[in-house]
């Protein structure tokens, strides 16, 4: 049968920055044991969109992002960046490929240097590869002050005497003065206020816009994610289980765990009456997952195909896939 | 039950207040939502109820009165009756409060001791029926586990299944859902909502989680810098804000479906 969505195929979004295919993660740990972090994910990354990875505490969105910036190698597949498979780089060729994509973590406050001023943190990376001279620091700090919106006097500044919004602005300051293609934000928000929080994205937002960055933003927060992400991804030990459209996340999400996640968030719109939406029991370990689906523990859906065997991604509509046995089965 | 007239908190002579002029009051088995941002002065507030402010933190003025008596004058023997018996509390991270390196079991037996006199054998029994009752399955196997072998969530359980242990008539919760994941929060919020219609509890929660506030309370006050901004049923801060701070912040939480940015 020939789909509508698979005949156009990139339709409007745009030029591929990068693309992670079958990239699996197996830690080895004691007992001559191992640790599937990541089992074959594949995701891609859009010039001037933001892929939005969301998932409980240790379901393996970090991994995936540290393989996509290759601070590390996957185990098996490989990470294309303009379909030049990047996963194996080493030394120079390493490093020069690093400034094409820059990283912001959740605290900056703890990433950078307590003795350092700000000017000296947002311009390390360009001093490092030599792209400008230390007499320009001040300039150039100041330049990049004004883009993330903070007063130039700041470069003078030190990290602890900032809020940890001003902070993060100015790990977003120093992110970008390499110019990447590619920002990935781990939780970047997820240590401030709400307030402060919106702030940022906005901030993220317009610069995204302006620079066509292709944006991945981590989070555990699926209300937060969704209102930023125009490609949705949802983790669940290791395995993607459903890729959507942002904008229809809301509405269209099918996965039961999407769904089970969707419902357990808090917010201010939400019917205080009925009892709130619960998953039972606990993420399993990922050290030795049985076979079949790694939700069927805890999924009311379940059914006994689901203990055999693993569902695969499979599309339901355009640029929506979901690993369920429910969905997109043909059946 | 719980009344707060007038007080203002500062840690050290000459530090700055950190609680200005704070003033509430609470029915035995309502459920206060306290929300405000980091440095509001939320944690100081529970603090300064339960007689443990650190370091150099004090009242400087007003008077903090729990059935009627002051909690300020309370001697320590006071403190050893009320604390566990009549209030009690549960933190962020429960799971830190607890000795990482003995099991749970041990612990829970030591805590029930120290407020009441039964036999080890008793205690023991009591711990794991109150674990079972927080939505621990066994109760025996978790008893005889040790915290790092269990979920943040189940940590949590484990902490407010203790603080209950006495069936407290106030029950003080600082972040209590923070440290989680949304679907171990959702559970975490449905048993402390049980513990109300089981025991009649009243509850003092402290968040800066907004949606979860509104689930919980009856109640909402709204803090910033130390002091109140503003303090009303659920329904008139969700529905009817006076103030700008408190629009701003229901502004900002973010909901499925609710604003985008792209
Ligand atoms: N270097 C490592 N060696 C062994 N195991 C690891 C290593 N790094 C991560 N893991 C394991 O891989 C799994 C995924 O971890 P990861 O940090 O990617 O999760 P996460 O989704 O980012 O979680 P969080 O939301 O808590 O940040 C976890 O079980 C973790 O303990
Ligand atoms: S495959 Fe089965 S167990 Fe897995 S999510 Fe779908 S219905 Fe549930
Ligand atoms: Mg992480």
């Amino acid at each position: 049968m020939c789909r509508p969505w698979e005949v156009s195929g990139l339709s409007d979004r745009g030029e591929l920055v990068l693309e992670a295919r079958h990239v699996t993660k197996i830690y080895p740990i004691s007992g001559n044991r191992t640790l599937t972090a990541n089992r074959d994910v594949s995701l891609k990354m859009y010039r001037g969109r933001t892929l939005g990875l969301v998932g409980e505490s240790g379901c393996g969105k970090s991994t995936f992002m540290r393989m996509a910036v290759s601070l590390e190698a996957p185990t098996e597949g490989e990470i294309l960046f303009h379909g030049r498979d990047v996963s194996h780089f080493k030394g120079e060729e390493l490093r020069q490929h690093r400034q094409n994509i820059q990283m912001i973590f959740q605290d900056p406050g703890e990433a950078f240097h307590p003795r350092m001023r700000v000017m000296d943190i947002i311009c390390e990376p360009l001093l490092n590869f030599k792209r400008i001279q230390r007499q320009e620091r001040e300039a150039v700090a100041r330049k990049y002050l004004e883009l993330v919106e903070l007063p130039g006097e700041f470069a003078w500044r030190y990290p602890h005497s900032m809020s940890g919004g001003q902070r993060q602005r100015v790990g977003i300051a120093r992110a970008l003065t390499l110019e990447p293609e590619i920002l990935i934000c781990d939780e970047a928000t997820s240590a401030l206020d709400v307030s402060v929080q919106k702030n940022i994205i906005q901030l993220l937002v317009r610069l995204q816009r302006e620079r066509q960055l292709a944006i991945g933003f981590i989070c555990h927060d699926v209300a937060l994610v969704q209102s930023l992400a125009h490609e949705l991804a949802v983790m669940y030990l290791g395995s993607i289980v459903e890729v959507l459209p942002g904008e229809r996340a809301a509405a269209g999400a099918l996965h039961p765990y999407t769904r089970a996640l969707m419902g357990a968030v808090f917010h201010l719109k939400m019917d205080f009456d009925k009892p709130v939406q619960c998953i039972e029991g606990e993420v399993p370990s990922p050290v030795d997952t049985p076979p079949g689906c790694p939700f069927q523990n805890r999924c009311r859906m379940c059914r006994e195909i689901c203990r055999r065997e693993r569902p695969a991604l499979r599309t339901v509509g355009e640029g929506h896939q979901v690993a369920c046995h429910l969905f997109g089965g043909g059946e | 039950m719980l009344q707060i007239q007038d007080i203002s908190v500062s840690y050290g002579k000459r530090g700055a207040l950190a609680l200005k002029n704070i003033s509430l009051e609470m029915k035995p088995g309502e459920i206060l939502g306290v929300v405000g941002e980091s440095g509001s002065g939320k944690s100081t507030l529970l603090r300064a109820v339960l007689g443990c402010l650190p370091g150099e933190g004090y009242v400087s003025q007003g008077d903090i009165l729990f059935e009627g008596n002051s909690l300020l004058t309370c001697s320590g023997e006071e403190w050893r009756r009320l604390r566990g018996r009549e209030i009690s509390i549960i933190f962020q991270d429960s799971g830190a409060m607890i000795n990482p390196i003995r099991r749970i079991g041990s612990q829970f037996v030591e805590y029930i001791l120290t407020h009441e006199h039964m036999s080890r054998r008793e205690a023991w029994n009591r711990g794991a029926k109150m674990l079972e009752g927080m939505g621990l399955p066994q109760g025996e196997r978790m008893m005889r586990s040790y915290p790092f072998q269990l979920s943040g969530g189940m940590r949590q359980r484990v902490g407010i299944a203790m603080a209950m242990t006495f069936q407290p008539k106030l029950l003080l919760a600082d972040e209590p859902t923070s440290a989680l994941d949304v679907s171990t929060q959702a559970q975490i919020v449905r048993q402390m909502l049980k513990l109300r219609e089981s025991y009649g509890t009243g509850i003092l929660v402290v968040t800066h989680n907004l949606g979860v506030a509104a689930y919980m309370a009856d109640r909402i006050l709204v803090m910033r810098q130390g002091q109140v901004v503003e303090a009303g049923s659920r329904e008139e801060i969700l529905g009817n804000p006076k103030e700008a701070y408190t629009k701003e912040l229901l502004a900002s939480v973010p909901a499925m479906g609710g604003e985008r940015f792209v």
